[in-house]
């Protein structure tokens, strides 16, 4: 005689048994396609993530119909001719690899060595005492926001609790990557409505009273979203204030070569810390300068005070990179690689983004003298001028902006800001006319 | 704050810099990182100056040459898209195509899942990638659910949950004696946690130990999952380098399907297609309906935004290029076949010498396992005399990637196997 638990054991479990049986019936006639136990999906409270705020702008671009439209919101180079641009030394490059039939086997974690090497050298000029002495530690992220991930979980681990200090305005996605890595953040003032500048004085007072080894993220060049770039004298200025209050400098290069066309003159703000003796984090991407948008190709690079200490920083780097993708992918670097390590294609490359930046230049003095031809007022643009890099912030407040949307169907972002990589000599005027038209009429 | 507090106190260090201001580095208090057990085997591996050094570490498929492979309908699909990509950024959830082509892989072109878009997908930084998005998105929106992972598991499942924040807990898998799978104790371990627990299971080609459920095992821990209400997210890795068949491979995932299950899948194309360094998967997460697809893969993409804000383009073009024309299709099915039955042959190989050696132990589960590695049984310390002594290279943990033997140097591995282990 079995106790009396083994009969509602065996009685349970045949419950349990006629209950799969009717459950696989109900299946079969396609009635049921859920599961014993839990009925509603344990997903079921996810909401739609809100739309990207420049992605959006790009869509309702491509649904305007209107004949004059223009895509100002694009943050990607186009020519003339509003095409997207493929270098020619990036071709090049594609087709020897593709001639040489190369591996596609795992890189190292910390991603292709030629790579690395020649990021370093672009970064700090090939003849700096940085690099012989070893005390660059380089890894390859996925273009700059991967870096910036990686040195952003750098930062949480080994200096939990120290916060970030970011400008104001900065590029949108900055605040996400610190967020999602847990690394609390607040703001510098930088951009000054009033004219439409840098608001030297109050960066300086919001980077003196951060708390003391603070983590002070900077745009290398070519500022985005404003195009507004410190001078050389203000460089040396937050460079004291930084030493000072004994921060971290972290800067972010998206436009190396890009921003004035020349790759040293765009670096000499890294430089000039670097030379300082400062250790310091810097965030590299060869997105626009190269053109690679889309093969995520950049690097994360940690200056440090001794070879030691670059060792141990890049083996932590990888530690975090390892749970992250595991290693790099490699198309993008073997490009770059290719591009760098050849003085033929190196030289070409420098033309081609001279030309790019040179471009851009020329279409920011044409919709300068377009708005100074027909605006009569004596208004100051020239503000329009001293900015630099692929985006202008116009001075153009949300109302205006959308007045450039509806009324001229020009597509920018609401903070007024407009990419010149996507504007073309021929649509100069109508942007000028566009411009006049918001700042005067609408409030 | 100990670290803080060092840096504060400003110790002189030599600096090396000429012109540096006296100031401890910021980086003091960062240790060197150890070594990672797989990708630093190969590292050893590459500095070794030995002549007949055997690399069978880490998980790359070499031909009977021992060289790397690059699949003919890889190259063929680099040839034509040769010159002809804009280079733009892919959406941040990746290349459309190549997703809906990878899911078909896995859910069966026919399915009704993707019929009625009910599967939320992504493209991912491979199969690493792809468990990473996954493991966010559960902390994110289950941030009290923990993660059953299998003993063991490649090592980078613990890193990568970890790394997510989500608190593991293991199940029995692996079982030493018989060298097979310990199914009586992970059916325990299945019914006693906690209803609505997430499991991890490798879909086929188990890594470590090429131990795999037979279907009618499946068949059990699908129905057992039902009962729990267990989510199950299969790390698919393999898929047709196991047996050979890709669809034969998918199997587990199938039958969970049948049986109603909303489960998360990681797929990989690093070794079934050789795209190992374009780091090229795919995250998907069967869903209710469309409309919760969308806000789910929404969701994905908020997660990937701060991580590398859209996926490298290369290896999806090469992937859409080959699965979206039929003849480059049938080419990467033969050429898979291949790969998956050179391996075969090499654990007969391998099985056959050590038997013949007149070994004192069983070599049975060389053949039992499947995919690309087999769990030697063998101990730590065999393992270091077999690098040692002999030059081969492995991890520690006695996996022998199967993928990295070759009739050239089968007999040498057998016999230094057989040294290490013949005494027991």
């Amino acid at each position: 005689m079995l106790p009396p638990s083994s009969y509602l054991y065996m009685m349970g479990n045949f419950g349990l048994q006629i209950l799969v049986i009717v459950i696989s019936f109900l299946q079969s006639l396609g009635r049921i396609t859920m599961a014993v136990a839990v009925d509603v999906s344990r997903f079921e409270s996810i909401t739609m993530a809100p739309p990207d705020p420049i992605l959006g702008v790009s869509e309702a671009f491509r649904a305007d119909t209107h004949e004059m439209k223009l895509n100002l919101g694009v943050g990607a180079y186009r020519t003339e001719e509003l095409q997207p641009y493929v270098l020619g030394v990036v071709k090049k490059a594609e087709n020897l690899m593709l001639e040489r039939g190369e591996f596609k086997e795992y890189l190292p974690i910390e991603g292709l060595a030629a790579f690395n090497k020649a990021t370093a050298e672009l970064l700090l000029g090939a003849d700096n005492p940085i690099i012989k002495q070893q005390r660059i530690a380089t890894v390859q992220g996925l273009s700059g926001t991967g870096s910036l991930r990686l040195a952003a979980a750098l930062i949480e681990r080994y200096f939990t609790g120290a916060k970030v200090l970011i400008s104001s305005p900065t590029w949108g996605n900055h605040k996400n990557i610190f967020n999602d890595a847990r690394v609390p953040w607040s703001e510098y003032r930088y951009y000054d409505p009033k004219t439409v500048g840098l608001d030297f004085d109050g960066m300086i007072s919001d980077i003196k009273a951060a708390p003391e080894g603070s983590f002070i993220l900077l745009h290398g060049c070519a500022h985005n979203p404003t195009g507004i770039d410190p001078t050389p004298e203000q460089w040396e200025a937050i460079a004291d204030v930084i030493q000072e209050k004994n921060h971290i400098p972290f800067f972010d290069v998206a436009y190396q070569g890009f921003a004035s066309g020349s790759l040293d003159a765009d670096a000499s703000s890294v430089r000039l810390f670097a030379a300082r003796g400062m250790e310091l984090l810097v965030a590299q991407s060869y997105s626009k300068n190269l053109g690679l948008y889309a093969e995520r190709i950049g690097a994360i690079n940690v200056v440090c005070s001794s070879a030691d200490a670059a060792a141990r920083v890049k083996s932590q780097l990888k530690r975090i990179a390892r749970p992250m993708y595991s290693n790099p992918p490699v198309h993008g670097a073997r490009i770059v690689a290719n591009v760098v390590g050849d003085p033929a294609l190196f030289n070409e490359w420098k033309e081609e983004m001279e030309l790019m930046a040179g471009r851009i230049k020329s279409v920011r003095q044409k919709l300068y003298d377009s708005i100074c031809a027909k605006d009569k007022s004596g208004k100051d643009w020239s503000y329009i001028l001293k900015q630099i890099g692929m985006f202008s912030f116009t001075g153009l407040n949300r109302a205006q902006s959308d007045n450039m949307t509806d009324k001229w169907h020009v597509y920018m972002t609401k903070d007024g800001r407009i990419s010149l990589a996507g504007l073309s000599a021929a649509k100069c005027e109508y942007l000028a006319d566009a411009i006049i038209d918001s700042f005067y009429n609408v409030s | 704050m100990a670290l803080r507090a060092a840096i504060s106190a400003r110790v002189l260090s030599s600096s090396s810099a000429p012109g540096a201001r006296s100031m401890s580095s910021w980086w003091q208090g960062i240790q060197p990182a150890p070594k990672d057990p797989i990708l630093g085997v190969t590292e050893a591996f590459l500095a070794d100056p030995s002549p007949s050094k055997v690399n069978v570490g880490v998980g790359a498929y070499r031909d009977d040459n021992g060289k790397p492979v690059v699949l003919e309908c890889v190259r063929e699909a680099e040839r034509r898209i040769a010159g002809t990509s804009k280079m733009e950024y892919l959406p941040m959830g990746g290349s459309i195509k190549m997703v809906d082509e990878t899911l078909k892989l896995a859910y069966g072109e026919n399915s009704e899942l993707l019929k009625d878009k009910r599967i939320a997908a992504v493209q991912a930084l491979s199969g690493t990638g792809a468990c990473r998005l996954f493991a966010d998105f559960q902390r994110r929106f289950c941030p009290d659910s923990q993660v059953y992972i299998p003993v063991p598991t490649w090592s980078n499942h613990h890193n990568i949950w970890r790394d997510a924040h989500i608190p593991q807990r293991t199940y029995h898998y692996y079982h030493p004696e018989s060298k097979g799978l310990d199914f009586a104790s992970l059916m325990d371990d299945i019914k006693n946690a906690p209803n609505g627990s997430f499991f991890l299971l490798h879909a086929c080609a188990h890594n470590p130990t090429g131990v795999d459920p037979s279907e009618e095992q499946w068949r059990e821990i699908s129905y057992q999952f039902k009962v729990k209400g267990h989510f199950a997210f299969f790390d698919m890795a393999y898929q047709g380098f196991a047996s050979g068949d890709p669809e034969r491979d998918a199997k587990s995932i199938r039958i969970f399907l049948e049986d109603g299950h909303q489960i998360g899948c990681s797929q990989s194309y690093a070794k079934n297609m050789g795209l190992y360094g374009q780091r090229v998967g795919c995250l998907s997460v069967v869903c209710e309906d469309e409309k919760q697809a969308v806000a789910v893969k929404s969701q994905l993409q908020q997660l990937a935004r701060p991580m590398y804000s859209n996926p490298p383009l290369h290896g999806s073009l090469i992937v859409s290029h080959i699965l979206g024309d039929p003849n480059l299709k049938k080419l990467w099915l033969k050429e898979v076949k291949v790969m998956a039955e050179r391996i075969i042959g090499m654990r007969t190989a391998l099985r056959e010498n050590l038997e013949k050696l007149g070994s004192p132990l069983p070599w049975k589960h060389i053949t039992d396992q499947i995919g690309m590695f087999c769990y030697s049984g063998m101990t730590p310390e065999q393992v270091d005399r077999l690098t040692n002594e002999y030059h081969i290279y492995l991890t520690r943990n006695g996996r022998i990637s199967m993928a990295g033997v070759t009739t050239g140097n089968v007999g040498y591995l057998s016999n230094a196997i057989h040294e290490v282990t013949k005494s027991g």
